[in-house]
């Protein structure tokens, strides 16, 4: 039963970081970021580049990841979205380039880094070990500290720094917030950046545990949109309650449902549309985004 | 009068005079091009019919999933005739959209989208579960399809003993495209048709004049899910088997790509969109590796220069014909 926990503690923590990124995207710019699993897996294969091929301290290569990704994202909001969202007739047209830029993404990862599975060496070895209640190695325990060390960044960023308002009275009123002075181009880019810059931060966190490969990228979207659709689309709290749920379904899932077979998945997505069919907008979420 | 023109010579050139280049150029592989092409654009012709009601559909692959199983364990474990399958695979995945419509229809925009795009796998992971599925290994060597005869008088012959059954797949495909087109064509320009535009600009506008909105998106979801299990079915007739991996998200997302590019505000959309789509896919292969980029990029850029869809190109002849 601990294990149980504590499984779904660190899947959890994962998991709630992907569904931030891709929810802050949502929120600032009402877009659907189909390429979220794609950023996620080029942070994996930039830490992968640089901590596992030249062998730079870990946490530089973490924010080599992060950088990297917040560049992309903001070239990404500058040169594609911006100018979709302001042209075109439909609202639905910014989907279908989200789908190009994932088909992008993934056509880049396969040219840079291959498509062979990747993976570093241990960060630290050693296996924590209660009482055969808890077994957990202890870099898996490390990550999970440090994604909810981001986490807390993340909210404290938002909460109480000036861009953080700012993006904040963006997601909640563009109009509004343009009508207050909020520099609306320049914050939904940051916004955009911040949010790929999640992305590359957790893929380059788990890349030291399952390692990374180029097919990783589509499941890892569909995970996000369902966290996202538990929480809420579009609200932070939403994101962070979504990711934490989906890692306990799992770990529950697995340790009870594994007599049956790989069912785990079909089961929590079974739940969630009767979930969703009693609450359409999620556990927060603002109805009809 | 140009409309029928066009018309004819649609007919002419899709009956008559593919084949007729096929058999001069000696290109056969083209047949199954042209096949999927049609298929295809018959289950993308579902998804544009979900977008003419305001949702994003990115689930039929679910049921052009569902179809293509529904068809082959028909043939294989009932001993049903392929052509009995055909429309009742169409309408088993019409039931389960209703089934499933009726909760999730009540979503929109995106928190629709990301439910049907999660659909799609909820299928694949039915598949790989379920006993009468086969799990992994699929449904293979399903019998092509046999000859249909109403009252003693063959209306389509044996597949299995044409010397070239590429050939009547083709035509079959076809036929199915035509009909289905020709039927969304009337329903867009029906009651109906009238009712699902109103919905697209305000749904709460149009349930305060009194349309019964909640009925209405069913219907049309049920219509959108049956031509995703007719292709489907088709689809699996053709190859011959059946895996939960036939249709997964990629070609949801696919389907929703072909109507984007197509044009969702004209009928043809679809169709335009999926041979576009596939031609263009296939014509880069010779690329090899950089195949992926040069099509995601052109995508991209088709979609800064279009934003509406390759129909709005400004044309007059073709807004003319095709609306």
């Amino acid at each position: 039963m601990e294990q149980v926990v504590a499984n779904g503690v660190y899947l959890g923590s994962q998991y709630a970081m992907i569904a931030l990124g891709l929810t802050l995207i949502f929120a600032l710019m009402n877009v659907l970021n189909f390429a979220h699993g794609q950023m996620y897996v080029i942070g994996g294969f930039v830490t992968y580049t640089f901590y596992g091929q030249f062998e730079v301290p870990f946490l530089l290569a973490l924010l080599m990841s992060c950088a990297t990704l917040a560049i992309l994202g903001a070239l990404i909001e500058k040169f594609l979205f911006g100018p979709v969202i302001r042209r075109s007739a439909r609202e639905e047209s910014t989907m279908l380039l989200a789908a190009g830029i994932a088909f992008l993404l993934d056509a880049v990862i396969l040219l840079v880094f291959g498509e062979k599975q990747r993976g570093v060496p241990k960060i630290v070895d050693g296996v924590f070990n209660w009482d055969f209640r808890i077994i957990m190695p202890y870099d898996r325990m490390l990550i999970c500290g440090l994604a909810i060390l981001s986490i807390g960044a993340f909210i404290a960023f938002m909460q109480f720094s000036r861009t953080g308002r700012a993006l904040r009275a963006l997601a909640q009123d563009r109009t509004a917030a343009q009508l207050m002075g909020v520099n609306v181009n320049r914050y939904s880019m940051i916004g955009f950046a911040l949010g790929a810059m999640l992305a590359g931060l957790v893929g380059g966190l788990l890349v030291t545990i399952t390692g990374v490969n180029l097919g990783m990228g589509g499941p890892t979207s569909i995970k996000a949109f369902m966290m996202v659709m538990i929480g809420g689309a579009g609200v932070i709290s939403g994101a962070i309650a979504g990711g934490f749920i989906l890692g306990m379904l799992e770990a529950v899932g697995l340790a009870v449902l594994s007599q049956y077979g790989d069912i785990t998945y079909l089961v929590i997505f079974i739940a969630l549309m009767i979930f969703l069919a009693i609450r359409p907008h999620g556990l927060m979420g603002k109805p009809w985004g | 009068m140009t409309r029928l023109l066009a018309l004819v010579v649609f007919l002419f050139s899709i009956f008559w005079l593919v084949p007729f280049l096929i058999s001069v150029t000696g290109r056969w592989n083209f047949y199954f091009t042209l096949t999927s092409v049609a298929l295809l654009s018959v289950a993308s012709a579902g998804v544009w019919l979900t977008f003419y009601i305001g949702r994003i559909n990115i689930g039929q692959g679910a049921f052009a999933l569902i179809g293509a199983y529904v068809s082959a364990i028909l043939v294989t474990k009932a001993g049903i005739s392929f052509w009995v399958s055909l429309p009742a695979a169409g309408l088993f995945a019409g039931l389960v959209a209703v089934l499933i419509g009726l909760p999730i229809l009540r979503l929109r925009g995106v928190y629709f989208a990301m439910i049907t795009l999660v659909l799609t796998e909820v299928v694949r992971l039915a598949a790989l579960a379920l006993p009468i599925t086969n799990g992994a290994k699929g449904i293979v060597s399903i019998p092509l399809p046999s000859e249909l005869s109403i009252f003693g008088i063959t209306m389509i012959p044996d597949f299995s003993t044409m010397e070239n059954s590429k050939l009547a797949f083709y035509y079959a495909a076809c036929a199915l495209m035509v009909v289905c087109f020709a039927s969304l064509y009337r329903i867009v320009n029906s009651r109906l048709g009238h009712l699902c535009r109103s919905m697209q600009q305000n749904e709460e506008l149009a349930a305060s004049v009194g349309v019964n909105v909640a009925h209405l998106r069913v219907i049309v979801f049920a219509i959108s899910s049956f031509f995703g299990g007719l292709g489907g079915a088709m689809f699996g007739a053709i190859a011959q088997s059946v895996y939960p991996s036939s249709f997964v998200v990629k070609d949801s997302i696919d389907f929703m790509l072909n109507c984007f590019l197509g044009g969702l505000g004209y009928v043809f959309g679809p169709m335009l969109g999926t041979l576009t789509l596939y031609f263009g896919w296939d014509l880069m292969f010779e690329l090899g590796k950089y195949q992926l980029l040069v099509f995601s990029s052109v995508l991209i850029l088709l979609i800064l220069v279009l934003p509406n869809g390759l129909l709005s190109i400004r044309l007059g002849w073709i807004r003319r014909l095709t609306r």
